[in-house]
């Protein structure tokens, strides 16, 4: 038998996951169409990526003579990844069934899953810029990726725990409080965010220099609908990389599912409007930060990664020093 | 535990004053050094006007006005005039790369902060945590002051050091008398007058404001 809340548990559960895979091209339309007014073009619109996704489903598959498997089954392998994580993160509500299946350090984990096989794809057929791509990725996750846990260790140890809805409700439902060592957290994980999405001022992710290429350099092979989901699930890694940004650092609106089953007709469309309205903004923002950077160049990478990591770690030390 | 806001905002700006120092430190550009300074200042007036707010010590107002007129506008306006008259636009050179200087840097907060934390535990105050941001940040920029190799940053770090002791100062002790802190004031104002004149004889000696000339200077 299941408890009623249980099964609205499960019930927004999978509405989260369906959501979270509609929305997240309209996410990149979003920034791609903040962004190009911010060029002073006229952009093509937000819908565009859902456009683009229908033209590859449609197209037949060229997959190079010399592919193994492993080529063929990364798209669907960085997709699921991608949409797991997205079904981890509490972004609607809390206390989701699935969000148990693994904390913050196992979420790092499913990013770097991912990462593994696009870049064992990109190796496999054997071109010089894929290898090249793949040998960049790998460059700049490996500096990402401390960063990235650091930030996560700096929110755990305010909130005693590395369950992403336990730090959520530590961090929203307590008295208002600044904590120095999450702003810094903060800036960390912005960077960390432009780097492992391939934004701006590490690639440049409407490039076609190949030269200059990290995460486009490594899909070059790829066409049809194994594009279509590359392109998907960098969508959605987007998504889910904003939706951790809004759960660490601006955690008010998300629902509780214990406090829904009661009232949830109410609940459940504020967490939705909450959520719209900060991916909007973070949108918009994400477009500012690139309208305004430049591109580094590659060697510069390290440093930049370096940084957030710097940042990261004086996150954690100030916590330990002033407690806040 | 939550904390009064004014030693949020007290423990938010110390932060700040971090952040800036280590910003300090990985500048490659002079022009951003002194704006960066200037900001030090800023954040280090604010602090010594909020802790004059909470604890209610009047003279503090005056000190955090002093420090607005000296460090964010007086200081960096002599700084940007020498740099126009000497004419350098040149890049920061480091004696080690960046990337080194942070993790150097990195572990003078761990060693600060292990250093003030018995200090912390005898004062009563409550913004004692603070001892050892200041600490770190007198060291960052005494690190920035080694690494250097030109003239105009190193002056840059050691007014960047009476900021973390200014700071030091005022967060632990509440400020010192405001004689001591007219003098000190008045020392550092002097201090870059007789920098400013020193840069000028070096670069007349050496054609250039790279302090590793002076090593010629010995009579052998």
């Amino acid at each position: 038998m299941m408890s009623s809340n249980q099964a609205l548990g499960i019930l927004l559960q999978i509405y989260q996951s369906l959501l979270v895979v509609a929305l997240a091209p309209l996410l990149t339309g979003w920034v791609n169409q903040c962004r190009a007014w911010l060029q002073n073009r006229s952009g093509p619109g937000v819908m565009q990526p859902y456009r683009t996704l229908r033209k590859l489903f449609h197209k037949d598959a060229v997959i190079a003579y010399n592919a193994s498997l492993l080529f063929r089954a990364t798209p669907y392998i960085r997709f699921g990844c991608m949409w797991l994580a997205a079904a981890i993160i509490p972004i609607i509500a809390v206390d989701l069934p699935f969000s148990p299946a693994a904390d913050v350090i196992a979420l790092v984990g499913v990013f770097a899953l991912a990462r593994v096989f696009i870049a064992l794809a990109a190796m496999d057929i054997g071109t010089a810029f894929g290898t090249l791509g793949a040998r960049r990725e790998m460059l700049v996750s490996f500096l990402a990726e401390p960063a990235l846990l650091m930030v996560f260790f700096t929110a755990s140890m305010i909130s005693h725990s590395t369950q992403l809805p336990r730090i959520v409700e530590a961090l929203a439902q307590h008295q208002f409080v600044l904590y120095p060592s999450l702003a810094f957290a903060g800036l960390a994980f912005v960077i960390v965010l432009l780097a492992e999405n391939a934004r701006i001022p590490v690639d440049n992710p409407a490039t076609h220099l190949e030269l200059t290429m990290i995460h486009e350099a490594m899909i070059l092979e790829y066409s049809a609908r194994h594009l279509a989901l590359v392109e998907w699930a960098s969508s959605l890694k987007l998504f889910a990389y904003i939706s951790i940004g809004i759960a660490l650092f601006l955690p008010y609106g998300i629902a509780e599912v214990g406090a829904m089953a009661g009232n949830w007709g109410s609940a459940l469309p504020l967490a939705i409007i909450a959520l719209l309205v900060k991916m909007v903004l973070a949108g918009a923002a994400l477009a500012l930060l690139e309208a305004l950077l430049a591109k580094m160049r590659i060697f510069r990478t390290p440093e930049f990664l370096g940084t957030a990591f710097l940042l990261a770690v004086l996150g954690l030390l100030i916590h330990f020093l002033l407690g806040a | 535990m939550t904390m009064p806001y004014s030693i949020q905002i007290i423990n938010l700006l110390a932060s700040l004053l971090l952040l800036i120092a280590f910003a300090m430190l990985s500048q490659r550009r002079i022009l951003s050094l002194i704006n960066l300074f200037a900001w030090q200042g800023l954040v280090l007036s604010l602090s010594t006007f909020v802790v004059a707010y909470s604890t209610g010590q009047h003279h503090l107002y005056y000190s955090a006005a002093l420090t607005l007129l000296l460090k964010v506008l007086v200081l960096p306006w002599l700084l940007h005039r020498l740099m126009r008259k000497l004419n350098v636009r040149w890049d920061v050179e480091t004696l080690i790369n960046i990337p080194a200087t942070m993790l150097v840097g990195i572990g003078l907060v761990i060693f600060s902060f292990n250093l003030a934390a018995p200090i912390s535990q005898l004062s009563e105050s409550i913004t004692r945590g603070l001892i050892g941001i200041a600490l770190a940040s007198v060291l960052l920029s005494m690190l920035m002051m080694l690494t250097r190799r030109k003239a105009i940053p190193q002056v840059v770090g050691f007014l960047a050091m009476e900021n973390g002791l200014f700071f030091a100062a005022t967060s632990a002790t509440h400020g010192m008398p405001m004689v001591v802190e007219l003098g000190i004031a008045l020392d550092v104002l002097v201090a870059t007058f007789i920098f400013g004149i020193f840069f000028f004889q070096i670069r007349e000696t050496f054609d250039s404001l790279d302090i590793s000339n002076m090593e010629k200077l010995k009579d052998d």
